[in-house]
């Protein structure tokens, strides 16, 4: 007797088969996309003394950005997983909607129906706290970030007057310390739920977490200081703007720091190869072990919103912000309506960028030993970076500096001795790495040689 | 001048994510099933039966990290002022910083000072390293 198969339920076929209707698909992102355009035409008349002012303005440009933010956490869950398929000769995510492209929202709706389990043990206002924490947290940073520089609106008011608001939500004087302060205070998310957890995984994940973030804080902030010396401002506003005018990005002419601040940022966010903190094979899941449904979601979305900001911050700072062309002031001084989307459009392309950088680094790279993650930053890292500093000081006492107002041939000049230098540190790095011994196989120098008895001895016993 | 309207944006954000994530936790809170059961209970462990509490000694030289991080970091964000004063300076576009040259503190001055500084952390962090505390294996 074939054993009794049971009839797919004909409406959930049905909508399993609409769905993975690439037509069906189109249609609904066609109507997410235009949506939006009607509701703006009715709401004109409420919407223009919103965008007017700097304050409103602000806020919505903030809300878009956390909108957009979260929204591609979701969509980067997805796009990792298929690219690790790509990587490791996998399909992927392929059931859920056309492509898999609605696997987001199935994880969504699975994170809010399971259990929302506490642990018996744990330590509960902490233990709910936490996730909370590393979500706020990871989020903050939106409020500094200069999307683009200032919008000139095309309409004039009663008497003629133009309004002008700025591209970024709060404009602060500590500008990037206020990005360093909520970076640094990341670690409280994961550090209270390992803690609060009350499990021995969690706790040594959040140990292990701990004394990276902490490690790795300190080559970020070498890494800042030599743009500081360059830029002359904290404001993040400021730094992209020097680099826009110019055309002259700081990756070009300080190519060791921007990788010390790209490689801290990797660390920052608990990315391979330092997901020492997650480390399946010692630590289950490492902090969040204990963790479940939307607490989990939170974590998840802590992650992703810590790398998207971070990689905005390295955007900021090394890679122009929203200046659409290297080596030339394009857009620079166009403040239209179109030019300020087009700016904010290739800030957030650059950060995709970016972000596609760390998914290859984490399906390419092994991960590191906690020794060795721990070298590199204090003994690699963190002396690299105190020369950089001294260097760069020592080229801005003496006006080394890409300036826009001189002739291009002195900020040539300029560039090429910073490029040069920081070259031949390159060349100083790997001739120190070359003179060092042999690969460093932790503990086991320091263990006595085990002597293996021949085979036939063993076979006597 | 610390203007503290300017931080207002910043308050209304922050209040807003706290919003978004109490409202998760609660939908999650509210819409998830509740099971429990004494073997659910028991803390994770892979399976074996946990053997005491997690909150237990941990080595010692996680809490040195913290300490080498406290002076380390809190002296650079002290070079990050000096970094913004050093460059206005040294391109002469101050003329005068809360009175700085005209007590004869020119960008030698500031360059020395930091030097000085920057030597003293240096030495510090030499000193660390032949102590071994940068040795984790």
């Amino acid at each position: 007797m074939p054993p009794k198969v049971p009839r797919p339920d004909p409406a959930a076929a049905f909508i399993e088969r609409t769905l993975r209707d690439w037509r069906v698909i189109a249609a609904l992102g066609a109507v997410l996309l235009i949506a939006p355009v009607p509701l703006v035409w009715l709401g004109w008349p409420w919407i223009r003394p919103l965008l007017e002012s700097q304050f409103w303005f602000s806020l919505i440009l903030g809300g878009l950005a956390v909108f957009i933010v979260i929204h591609l956490d979701a969509a980067f869950i997805l796009a990792e997983r298929k690219l690790s398929a790509f990587i490791q000769d996998r399909k992927g995510p392929n059931r859920v909607g056309f492509w898999g492209l609605l696997q987001p929202v199935a994880d969504g709706i699975k994170f809010l129906l399971k259990e929302d389990y506490t642990p018996k043990q744990a330590d509960k206002p902490v233990f709910i706290l936490a996730p909370a924490l590393a979500f706020v947290i990871s989020l903050a940073g939106v409020a500094i970030i200069p999307w683009f520089d200032q919008i000139t609106w095309p309409w004039t008011g009663p008497d003629g007057e133009t309004y002008t608001v700025v591209g970024q939500m709060a404009s602060l004087d500590i500008g990037l310390l206020y990005l360093l302060a909520f970076g640094a205070m990341s670690v409280y998310g994961v550090v209270l739920a390992g803690w609060a957890s009350n499990n021995k995984y969690a706790f040594y994940g959040a140990m292990r977490a701990t004394a990276q973030m902490l490690s790795y804080e300190i080559p970020l902030g070498l890494g800042l200081l030599a743009v500081l010396l360059v830029a002359g401002s904290v404001r993040l506003e400021g730094i992209v703007e020097s680099q826009a005018a110019s055309g002259v990005w700081n990756v070009f002419v300080h190519p060791l720091a921007f990788l010390l601040v790209l490689i801290a940022g990797f660390a920052e966010t608990n990315r391979a190869p330092f997901d020492l903190a997650e480390c399946e094979q010692e630590l289950v899941a490492g902090y969040h072990t204990e963790y479940s449904s939307m607490k989990f979601a939170l974590f998840f979305l802590a992650e992703y919103s810590h790398m998207v900001i971070g990689s905005a911050l390295v955007t900021a700072l090394f890679l122009g912000g929203w200046a659409p062309l290297p080596f030339t002031s394009w857009l620079a001084d166009n403040h239209t309506w179109w030019a300020g989307l087009i700016k904010f459009s290739v800030f957030w392309g650059k950060i995709l960028l970016l972000i596609g950088l760390y998914m290859v680094v984490r399906w390419t790279l092994p991960r590191f030993r906690f020794d060795q993650l721990m070298r590199l930053a204090w003994k690699g890292m963190i002396p690299l970076g105190m020369v950089i500093v001294v260097v760069q000081g020592i080229a801005t006492g003496l006006g080394w500096r890409i300036d826009p107002a001189a002739p291009w041939t002195a900020n040539l000049l300029a560039g090429g001795l910073m490029l040069g230098i920081n070259i031949l540190i390159t060349l100083g790095v790997l001739w120190l790495m070359s003179r060092s011994r042999a690969p460093v196989t932790g503990r086991q120098d320091n263990l006595p040689d085990v002597i293996v008895p021949p085979a036939e001895a063993r076979l006597a016993r | 001048m610390l203007a503290v309207a300017e931080f207002a944006p910043v308050a209304i954000l922050l209040a807003a994510l706290v919003l978004i994530a109490g409202a998760i936790l609660a939908a999650s809170h509210l819409i998830g099933p509740r099971r429990s059961g004494p073997v659910k209970d028991i803390p994770y462990e892979s399976g074996v039966d946990p053997i005491g509490d997690a909150r237990r000694r941990f080595n010692v030289r996680f809490y040195l990290v913290a300490v080498l991080f406290l002076v380390f970091d809190v002296e650079i964000i002290f070079l990050y002022p000096w970094a913004v004063l050093f460059l206005k300076v040294a391109q002469g576009s101050i003329a005068d910083v809360a009175g700085f040259e005209s007590l004869g503190y020119g960008p030698g001055f500031l360059a020395a000072s930091v030097g000085f500084f920057f030597f003293l952390l240096a030495a510090g962090f030499v000193y660390e390293w032949r102590k071994g505390v940068f040795q984790w294996d």
